[in-house]
């Protein structure tokens, strides 16, 4: 099982411990997750807010590069992955703009390959009984709430999802596991995205309530997929102490993938004493 | 219809006509607090064409597109893209930004992105720092980052930069001049 791999701007450096427990994870699993050469930035936030064809054209060089692999690319990061499924559909939809970034980059984008988030590849016929085959150290009694954010659900008709209010795949996977996954209300809410850089304060105000609810809730972690969410959370929640982990952190840790140690000193919130 | 609707119209790809001013957009958006206005008045100023009161909002840059307003939306409009629309003519006809650490930001990462082929954050944020002369805030986060090894100090091209430069020349002026 190959699967092409895009790790994105943050797998090197915000985000390195999201990007190894990902390699981590699939390695224990048998999967083999091929790196895009040459990949380029998706355009994150500020392409598309600031010139469209930016936005499409950034994306579509590595769906170029994807197309000529051969293999469905895997992108974690839920903002890459809103970034590629936007540019993928007005590929597709022969949007005009896209054809002018097909004809610069000399490339036309014919049958393509398929986009996958970890919430697509959780869903996966397979995985989540693997998962579960794998436990070595299971998680049982650990209570989490899963958080979506944005990028990985809306909108629906770029992302496929068929659930976008009340998702529940990141909840089968941590259930797969041994913990346990609680319901709570603010699982697709939103944490500010880049008010984290230029509102400090009030990416403080999203995040510091998003928090408090997940405690209410009686989380002792929150369960992310997406470098942005997870950064926001961790550093802006006013102190409640409550660590934020990427979902591949939490399945590697019951996988026992090797070198998730030093995952957790990247965090601000320190997970260690989840797992002892 | 007013002209400059039909021009948001065409730039975002949505329909304006189908809104019904129920408030959903708003009642849902994350960001509505720090706007001059609410999402759905938006929607009407935009068929009334006061063109000038949106493009010198704040409005239009503290939407993050989370995509909220557009998925709950009954007649499916998206005010991400509109917003986006919004941003470009702003840029374009050479606007005041009335919220300098947002725009600084998105320059920033575009010049960092356009400069490697990917964005380097070390010396994007210093570039974003340098241009907000903002040196202060955050810079105890930064540093803990910066001890959790987090933060690479050297940035590193690809090899196609020369496709990334094209596709920044295939946008317009408003995603910034090289190395800007």
């Amino acid at each position: 099982m190959e699967l092409s791999y895009y790790p994105g701007c943050t797998a090197h450096s915000t985000a390195w411990e999201f990007n190894e427990s990902t390699e981590g994870v699939f390695r224990a699993l048998g999967w083999r997750l091929r790196e895009l050469p040459d990949w380029n930035c998706c355009g994150g936030a500020s392409a598309h807010t600031m010139d469209r064809v930016v936005g499409l054209g950034l994306p579509a060089r590595n769906l170029a590069i994807a197309q000529r692999m051969g293999r469905d690319v895997l992108v974690p990061c839920a903002g890459c992955y809103n970034n590629v499924q936007k540019a993928r559909a007005a590929l597709e939809a022969g949007d005009p703009d896209a054809r002018k970034i097909e004809d610069t980059l000399g490339f036309r984008w014919g049958k393509g390959v398929g986009v996958l988030s970890l919430l697509d590849w959780l869903e996966r016929p397979g995985v989540i009984e693997a998962l579960k085959a794998g436990v070595k150290r299971p998680l049982q009694g650990l209570k989490v709430v899963a958080y979506y954010g944005c990028q990985l659900v809306r909108p629906p008709r770029v992302t496929g999802r068929r659930s976008w209010e009340n998702p529940t795949t990141l909840e089968r996977a941590c259930e797969a596991v041994g913990a346990q996954a609680l319901d709570w209300s603010y699982k697709v809410d939103c944490c500010g995205a880049d008010l984290g850089i230029t509102h400090p304060d009030r990416a403080e105000a999203l995040c510091s309530g998003l928090v408090a609810r997940a405690r209410e809730a009686g989380a002792q972690a929150v369960v992310v997929s997406c470098g942005l969410c997870q950064a926001n959370l961790d550093m802006r929640q006013k102190g409640q102490g409550l660590p934020v982990l990427y979902v591949t952190e939490l399945l590697g840790a019951a996988l026992g993938v090797p070198g998730r140690e030093k995952w957790w000193k990247k965090h601000l919130v320190d997970p260690s004493p989840l797992f002892r | 219809m007013h002209p400059f609707a039909t021009e948001v119209q065409e730039l975002s790809g949505q329909n304006l006509s189908r809104c019904y001013q129920c408030k959903k957009c708003t009642a849902g958006c994350p960001t509505v607090s720090w706007y001059e206005w609410p999402n759905h008045g938006v929607v009407r100023m935009i068929q009334r064409g006061m063109r000038d009161a949106l493009l010198g909002s704040k409005t239009i840059w503290m939407c993050v597109g989370c995509d909220t307003c557009g998925t709950r939306c009954p007649n499916g409009i998206y005010l991400g893209p509109i917003m986006d629309a919004l941003r470009s003519l702003a840029r374009r006809e050479g606007r005041r930004v009335p919220e300098p650490a947002v725009l600084a930001f998105h320059e920033a990462f575009l010049a960092s992105a356009r400069r490697f082929g990917r964005v380097h954050e070390a010396t994007m944020l210093a570039a974003y720092k340098l241009k907000t002369r903002d040196f202060l805030t955050d810079l105890g986060v930064g540093l803990k980052l910066f001890a959790k090894g987090k933060i690479p100090v050297l940035p590193k091209g690809i090899q196609g930069k020369a496709e990334v430069e094209k596709i920044f020349r295939l946008g317009g002026r408003a995603a910034g001049r090289r190395g800007g």
